[in-house]
Parts: structure tokens; sequence; C-alpha cells
């Protein structure tokens, strides 16, 4: 499959990532050529199998409804650059 | 044309907060209306190296819904992720489910004024967590995010596009929220958006076989701004098509301040949500014995339990079906008619008054402040001639003020009725000799003055005098004269 | 002997017999690491001098007083960076996270703090655990201490430089695709990438949810399987985490391998593989027949499958999983932004370095719409199908033996500029992810300029104590660390 320009771009984008103008053709280079070695999984032979979600097969590991305190609030927002009446603070969302 | 010629397609996602005491991921309790940020640990702020773990009352609650919207439960279930970027969102992932839900296909019955009944598909319903909120900064132009909602179990109720009208909207939401409340899963609180929809709504002409483009307001938690959003909608889209113009497919939002809807599209970002399984999450398998084990611990549901109400109270069916929407005001009429006998009255009572009263009031039946108890006490005074209807119209007032006890406010408002016959005598003779004229006509066969003797007598007495005394005695006291 | 040239058991017994206490061991490793550091550079933070020594004089005291029994109390150790420690910075090696400070522990960090280790200190690691070299650390490019000019290799490439240059006497690590066991190869030590579930990853800063797995980083394999003894078990926090029964796992070196079946999958030695790593490996299988196992050549052609596979599995979760860092709630936050969108893209462009971006684009690819099925999905079948091949091969043998790494650690630079060559060399080690099978890397001699070469044996899953017996018993018979030690050649 070939990467265009666009497509990295809109990749970019989703995963909220800036790319310069200079980084776009380095960064299509690296994905293309690793999408190419990737590609080496369409030729196994998989037919019939399931997909392996985890490493293991672990089903039903459910937690008791059961309340435990919550964390201090100065301990939860001791990493925020930015905090104002004990929430974090952004720019405006329309 | 006309709106007559179009038909309406309207398909609705519920999303229902879960009671459970705490989190879906985290053992953080769900109360709603804690400080900003202190119902919150590492693993709903998404801390890194955090890990989820899914908590069992949420499959629980979510297979308890599907077996009485008459889904089918899926055996093999699996948690998703729903890639987005949001300030509300830490993981800037939901955990949620794609492909494999925990229930799907099942259905919903409503019924139109004329008593024709229809079907309502559900798709599916499925699991997820809450996001956290976003308040308004009060000083600078920036917002405030705090997280204590961030985890808050959901589950999604995805109907099938099978309302044709507002109204039929309108009646599969009541109907969906009387079951969920009845099930006991969730609260259903829409003022604190514990049970609040995605409207989704195209119209096309009519005999047309392929769906117009659908539009979709999203996060809607009143009845009514529902009912107006779906109706502005559908007028603004065929304004559209008569125009000539086409419908977009958008997402909006209503608004309720100026009736109308606004596009919340930022054309920039096309979704993407890139969902995948959840490697931190193993698989859900659901055994046959576990499905029966809660078919087994349903309650009986609103539609039975109205069939029931017609053949062991004698309810009419309108009655019945209305008492029957609130499982609270249901229970609370049950347990009444337990200690009173009496079901009509009893019946009476709640969907008279006690209704009238919680609408004017804007509460939920859940928020009454008095118990069975105290009605059945307010209904055998009444029965017992301790109080007429009048004063305990007033009583009931009293008791969704403060919640006491009906003999004690009648005690505190001097309130009890008069029955002893020498002060009801005494009343009697001084209104007669007041009204010689009404003595004159009912001697003369105007049967109606009595009535009018029996109004001046309970307006002297504050109406606190037996009715029924009164009568007999005036009659027995003209006929002396 | 110096005391940071002992291995851990040795100075357990030496703990027992009074011979040292606490504070020489402690103030012994203080030395160590002022020496050394400038030339290996592992560390991200070293704890402070006076809080380590008043720590160990506690501890003794405690001793003394009979309330601490457990014998590797006071005992130093050295955690990589991507493993959170309450109240000290956990960076991953990002200037992302360079001033965060997690509120918890790590249950593993819990674990030791429960038997009184003394933390020296967070290792240099690549960015967020994605590096075979632990150049792409935002911070310092670590040194192979046995020619400065070499990577350690990576991502745990701190922790392993760190336990060869004696500045720490064993370390934690993590493993998604080779992370603990090519830095332990590189570097002459012992690696050991538990069965995936066996230790917890709750506290772990995710790479890849279902590949990342804690171990261990040691001099011996008798560390390796007491270091192991203190991180595993079942943890109720993660619920990948194995519920399984709680083992000593000293009590299986048993120095025997007799009987033992061990096959050498021949696809190991085809193209690509440096001839003395080969040589050095074919010493190690004469070794192994000697010594009473059985040898023979088997065939496990899922290598090339596995790469590929583990490149688009590990990549799409962590493009999920690196979500998170979005400038609100902690981490880097630019200057540089005047609405949301911007202080998102801002903030992740300015906070992660490249190889972290080409990664978390390649992962967003893959799962994007249209692609999914191609990749992702399919990648997830190939998975199903490499751990078919491992189960098939283990019905025959007990373990299989391969190179951990095609050849030995590389000049500094000689690789970053492309990242498809780097990814290669990842091929025998992520395959044993990819099936969540344990797998430990022990080293079997030198090459020519005097660079370490190691060999890995793979086990079933949970089958930690075979691993850990056969390498056992091909250390006590050949003895590495009697014969090689680093150089710090410059």
């Amino acid at each position: 499959m070939q990467v265009s320009s666009e497509e990295i771009l809109h990749i970019a984008n989703l995963a909220n990532l800036n790319l310069k103008e200079e980084e776009i053709e380095k960064y299509k280079k690296d994905l293309q050529d690793i999408l190419n070695f990737a590609n080496i999984v369409n030729n196994a032979d998989v037919k019939g199998l399931t997909e392996t979600i985890g490493a293991n097969e672990a089903c039903n590991v459910f937690r008791k409804d059961e309340i435990v305190e919550s964390s201090k609030r100065e301990e939860l927002l001791q990493n925020a650059e930015e905090q104002q009446g004990g929430m974090f603070k952004i720019p405006k969302v329309i | 044309m006309s709106r007559e010629d179009y038909e309406v397609i309207i398909g609705l996602e519920v999303h229902a907060e879960l009671s459970t005491k705490t989190k879906i991921f985290c053992s953080c309790k769900t109360e709603f209306g804690g400080a900003p940020n202190t119902q919150c640990c590492p693993i709903c702020m998404a801390m890194p190296g955090t890990l989820p773990v899914l908590n069992e009352k949420v499959v629980e609650y979510a297979v308890r819904a599907g077996l009485a919207t008459n889904c089918s439960i899926e055996r093999n279930s699996k948690n998703d992720r729903k890639n987005y970027f949001y300030p509300d969102l830490p993981k800037s992932y939901q955990i949620s489910q794609f492909d494999k839900p925990l229930c799907k296909t099942g259905y919903i019955e409503i019924e139109n004024e004329n008593g024709e009944k229809k079907n309502i598909g559900i798709t599916r319903i499925h699991i997820e967590e809450d996001a956290g909120k976003l308040n308004h900064d009060d000083f600078g132009g920036g917002c405030l995010v705090d997280l204590n909602r961030a985890g808050v179990p959901l589950i999604e109720i995805v109907s099938e596009p099978d309302m044709r009208s507002s109204e039929e909207a309108d009646k599969y939401l009541k109907k969906l929220k009387s079951i969920l409340e009845y099930i006991e899963v969730s609260d259903c609180k829409m003022q604190e958006g514990s049970f609040r929809a995605d409207v989704n709504v195209s119209v096309r002409k009519k005999g047309e076989t392929k769906l117009g483009t659908r539009t979709e307001m999203k996060n809607m938690n009143s009845f009514r701004s529902i009912i107006r959003g779906i109706e502005y909608e559908i007028d603004r889209q065929i304004e559209v098509i008569e125009a000539g113009g086409k419908v977009e497919q958008e997402t909006l939002r209503w608004d309720d301040v100026s009736g109308k809807t606004f596009s919340m599209r930022d054309k920039e970002d096309a979704q993407d949500y890139r969902y995948f399984p959840d490697p931190d999450l193993g698989l859900i398998r659901l055994s046959e014995e576990y499905i029966e084990g809660i078919k087994k611990s349903l309650p009986e549901l609103p539609e039975s339990r109205k069939r029931r109400y017609l053949e062991e109270y004698n309810l009419t069916e309108r009655d019945a079906k209305l008492i029957t929407v609130s499982k609270y005001l249901s229970n609370l009429f049950e347990e009444t008619v337990s200690k009173t006998k009496n079901a009509k009255a009893s019946c009476n009572w709640i969907l008279g008054d006690i209704s009238r009263i919680l609408n004017e009031k804007e509460m939920e039946p859940n928020q009454i402040p008095f118990t069975s108890d105290n009605l059945a006490e307010l209904i055998i005074l009444i029965e017992k001639g301790t109080i007429s209807s009048a004063i305990a119209k007033k009583v009931l007032e009293e008791m969704f003020e403060n919640g006491e006890e009906p003999s004690k406010i009648i005690e505190e408002k001097g309130w009890v009725q008069i029955s002893d016959e020498g002060a009801i005598k005494e009343v009697v003779l001084k209104i007669l000799a007041d009204n010689p004229q009404s003595v004159q006509d009912y001697k003369g066969g105007k049967d109606r003055a009595i009535g009018f003797l029996v109004g001046q007598a309970m307006k002297q007495t504050k109406g606190k005098a037996n009715p029924q005394m009164l009568n007999t005695m005036f009659i027995e006291e003209i006929n002396k004269m | 002997m110096k005391i940071t040239e002992l291995t851990v058991h040795e100075l357990a017994s030496k703990l027992k017999a009074k011979e040292i206490t606490r504070e020489e061991i402690v103030k012994a490793y203080i030395d160590r690491i002022e020496e050394k550091e400038k030339d290996v550079q592992a560390f991200i933070t070293i704890t402070d001098k006076e809080k380590l020594i008043e720590q160990a004089r506690k501890i003794e005291e405690e001793v003394k007083k009979g309330n601490i029994t457990n014998e590797l109390a006071g005992i130093p150790i050295g955690i990589k960076d991507n493993i959170c420690t309450k109240g000290v910075k956990t960076t991953c090696a990002s200037k992302m996270l360079e001033n965060f400070v997690a509120p918890y522990d790590a249950t593993v960090a819990e674990k030791l703090n429960n038997e009184n280790l003394i933390s020296l200190g967070k290792l240099n690691m690549d960015e967020f655990a994605m590096g075979s070299s632990t150049e792409y650390s935002y911070f310092k490019k670590t040194r192979n201490p046995w020619n400065l000019n070499k990577v350690p290799g990576g991502s745990s490439g701190g922790s392993a430089a760190a336990v060869a240059a004696n500045m720490v006497p064993w370390a934690l690590g993590s493993d998604t695709g080779g992370s603990i066991r090519e830095p332990a190869a590189f570097c002459g030590i012992v690696g050991l990438k538990p069965t995936y579930g066996l230790v917890s990853r709750f506290g772990l800063v995710a790479f890849a949810s279902s590949l990342d797995q804690i171990g261990t980083l040691t001099k011996d394999v008798t560390d390796s399987a007491m270091l192991l003894n203190l991180i595993a078990g079942h943890d109720p926090k993660d619920t990948t985490s194995a519920d399984v029964e709680k083992k000593d796992y000293t009590k299986c070196l048993k120095n025997d391998v007799k009987g033992l079946k061990i096959g050498v999958p021949k696809e190991c030695f085809g193209d690509g593989i440096n001839e003395e790593v080969k040589k050095s490996i074919e010493k190690v299988i004469e070794e192994y027949k000697k010594l009473g196992a059985i040898v023979e050549e088997c065939s496990l052609d899922v290598a090339d499958y596995a790469l590929a596979t583990y490149y688009i599995i590990a990549c799409a979760e962590a493009s999920s999983n690196l979500g998170r860092f979005d400038g609100i709630r902690y981490g880097y936050r630019t200057k540089n932004y005047s609405n949301l969108k911007e202080l998102f893209k801002n903030s992740r462009s300015e906070g992660f370095g490249d190889e972290v971006k080409r990664r978390i684009i390649l992962g967003t690819y893959v799962l994007s719409s249209g692609y999914y099925d191609a990749y992702y999905k399919k990648a997830q079948q190939v998975r199903t199908l490499v751990k078919n091949e491992f189960a098939k091969n283990f019905e025959k043998y007990d373990l299989l033996l391969t190179p951990p790494v095609p050849n030995v650690a590389f000049d500094i630079g000689s690789k970053v500029d492309n990242p498809l060559e780097m990814y290669l060399a990842d091929l025998y080690t992520v395959s044993v992810n990819i099936a969540g099978l344990p797998g430990i890397s022990v080293p079997c001699g030198v090459n020519q300029e005097g660079m370490p070469i190691g060999f890995q044996l793979i086990g079933k899953a949970f089958a930690e104590e075979t691993i850990l017996n056969a390498a056992y018993t091909y250390e006590q018979a050949t003895k590495f660390r009697e014969h090689y030690n680093p150089q710090f050649k410059k």
C-alpha cells in the first residue's frame, strides 16, 4: 500500500501530532518501509485461526462493587501545569 | 407539499448511568454531586501505569437490562477502546464495546392513545464508561475539568429506527425509563444526567423506501426538549427538502432557550475512532447458569404488574397503566392498600393529589418525603370520619412539606373533624336562625337549600364539621320546625 | 573481592554472617556510582546519599531488634524509569514526563518496599521503552560498560549497564519485544523476561499492554531466581495477572539437565546472524550435550511473521496507550497554544521524541478505518499462529535455545537513522512476547573485540523453573563471570 502525504497528515492529526513540512517526507518513508515489511503478515496462512487478544486467555476477571476511599486531591493534581478550584484548567472549549 | 406527505423516522441511543456503588473500572464511589475531583483515584484520572478492572455488577446490571427488554444475551463479549481526544476523557480512549455487545436484538412494546400496540426494536445494549465534566471558568476564558463522573458506568441502549413520531419516541423513552427503574439498574434521574438520549431524526416522502439523511441531536435530558427537538428537526428538514436542498448528515446541539438546533460539526476533525479490543481486560464469557440466575432474580415488570392490578385490585385499565409507570408509586400503592384494604382510595390519592403535587414541585416520586404508613393513616382517618377529604388535602400538602405523620399534623393544626352531636347541633341551630329564607326554600321543595346550609356550617367550622352529620341534622331540625 | 562485585546471594550470606553491614553495602554503591556514572550514564534519578545511608542504618537497627527478618532487607536495587515509584520521579526517559511524580507505587515497587529493599535510583531507557539501544532517551545516552563507544542495548539499557558496571547489585527492567534480554546479552549479564501475567503490570507505564512484562537483570541466575521470588505473584489490580501458585524459584536450581530436551530452531541460524555469535551458540549446544541434555534441531518458522506482527500490535497499542499524554493532568504542557487543539498537538509534538512519534503514527495508521482488517486483525490472527507454532515445539521439547540477538552491541549512533534495521535486531526476542512465554538471556562468551555474547532459552508458559535450572546448570559449568569482566574501554 502506498502512503500519501495527505494520509500521513490525516493520521498525524488523528494522533494529535504536528508534522513539519520537512518531517512529512521522512515519516512517510519510514512508515512506508515498515508497512512494506509488516505486509509479511498478509502472507501468513491464518485460515480458521481466531484472533489472540491478550497474551493469555484470562476471562471474567472482575472486581467486587465495593467502595475504596478515593485518593487525596492534592496528590492527584500535583502534576498538573494549571489548576483552579481543585480542577484542571484548560483553554475554552466551544 | 405539507408535513402529511412525509414520513418521520426516529432512532434513539439512550445512555443510562448504572446505580452501582463504585465506578466501572476502579473502586471510587459514584455518588452525584461531590466536590470536584474528590471521587477520583490514579485509575480514573488515567495516571500512567494504571490498569482497569471491571466491576462485576456492571455486567450483571447490563444483562438484567437486556433480559428486561427481550434481548438475547451474548455468551462471548469483550471490551474495546474507542480512541478520541477530549479533555473530559482522561485516557483519550473510552472503554466501550464495539462488535460484541453484551445484549442484542430486543424490543420494547409501546401503546398508542387508541390502545394500538407496537414493538420498538432494540439493536443492542453495551457497557461503557462515562466521561468527566467540563465547567466554565468564571474569570478567564477557560474551562475546568472535574473527573468525578469519569468512569461512572453506563449502558447504552440503541434502538432500531422504528419510531414514526415524537409521541412514539416519548412513549418509548418513558417505557424504557420505567423498565430500568423497575429492575433497579439505574435511578434514571434525568436532571442529573443519569438518563439521557441521542436522538436521530430523518424524514422521507411517503412511499419512499430509501431512508433520508439523518441528523443526530446529542445528550438530550428532558422529555420536553426531546419532543420539541424532534418537532423542530422534522420541520427544519422538510423545509430544506421543500426548498430543493439536501439535509446534511451532522451532529446537532439542541438549545432549549431559542428552541433551535445548532451544528456541532468540526470539519477539521473527521472522526475515526480506531476501535480495537482492550488488551488490559480479558474476555467476558457468560454461562447459561449465570444468565438463568439473573433471569430468575428479575422483579415483576410494569406490564405484568398492570395485569395483576386489573384482577387483584379491580383498577380500571387506565389507572392500572398509569400507576405502574413508576415503580416507586406502584410500590407505594401496594403498600398502602395492604394497610388500608382500600385500593380505590389509595389509587385515587396517588394518581390524583400526590401526582399533581409532584408535578407542581417538579419532584421525582422517590423524593416523596412520607411513607406508605403515613398515606395509609391519612386514608383511614378519612374513613373513620376523623377528618374530611377537604382537610385531608390540606394534610397531604403538609406531609409534602415536612414528611410528618397525618395524625400529628391534624393535632398540631387543630383540624380534627367535629363529630360530637352536641357541638354539631349548636352550629346547625345557629345557621338555621341566621338563614330563615333557606329554611323556607327547603320547605317549599327546594332540596338544594340543604347544600347551602351545610356549606355555611362548614365555613363556620373551617371545614372541620362532619358533613354527613350536618346533612342529617339540618333535615331533622327543619322537619321539627 | 569488592562489595559491589558480589552477587546479591553473596551479599545476603555475608550479611547473615555479619561480615558486612547494610550501611557498608550502600556506601560502596554510592562510591561506585560516583566513580562510574560519568562514563556509563545509566541513571536518570539517583537517590540522595544521606537518605540512602539513613535508610540502611534504620533497616540495620530494625534487623538487630528482630523487627525485620527477611534476608534481603537493606539490599540495594535499581529500577527502570518506567516503573512508578511514589514520590520519586518516573520519567520514562521522556521530555513528556520530565517532572512527573507518580502519586502511587507500582505493585512491584510496593513489593520491594515491603521487603525493605533500598532503591539506588531510576535507570535510563529508550523513551517509553521504544528502542533497542537506549539512544532514544530524552536525557542521555547510556554507554556499554564493556566498551563505552557501544550501546548497552535497550530499552532497559540503563538497568543492564548499571548491573554490568556494578553500580547496582541488580535491577528491574521491562521487556515488550526483547528489552530485557537484548541489553542483558549486550552487557554480559542475565536477563529474565517472565511469562506474561507472572509479574503484575500495575504501575508499569504501558507501551504495549499485551506484550509488556516486568523482569530482572542480574549478575547471575541465582539472583534472577531470588528477584523473581520478590516480584512474582497474582495482583487483583491487574486483570491480566495470572492466578498461579507462589513458588520459591531458588529451589529449582538443581545444577542438573540430564534428559532435558532442548530444541534449536534452525531458522535462527540463517542469513543475518553474526559468525562469532553463531559459533558461540554452537559451543553452548555442545556444553548442554556434555551436561546430559538432549539437544536437537527443530523448526520454528515464524520469526518474520512474529516481527511484523509485533510491530503492528505494539505500535497499535502504544498509539492508544500514549493518548493520555495530552498536557492536561500531568506531563509536559506547551507554552505555545491559543486553543485546545493546539494545546493537545503542540504538547504532544514537543513532548515526544521522534521514535515515539513514529510508532504512534504507525499504530494510528494500522488501526485507522480501512486498514484495520489488513493489519491489526491479521496480526492478531498471526499471533495465534505463532502461539500454535511454539505449542507444537513444546510437545517435543522442554526448552528452545536461540540467540537473543543476531549480533553483539553496535556503535553508538550507527543505527539511529534506520528504524527498520533497528527493528530487525529484535527478530529472535519478539516472538517470545507475541506468545507470552518466558525467556532468559545468559552470557556465554565474548567476541574478538571483547564484547559479550549471550544465548536465549525459551520455555513453556509458567515454566520459569525449567529455564532457570537450565541456565543455572550452564552457568555453573562455564563460570562466565570468572573469565570476563567489563573493561570500560574508551
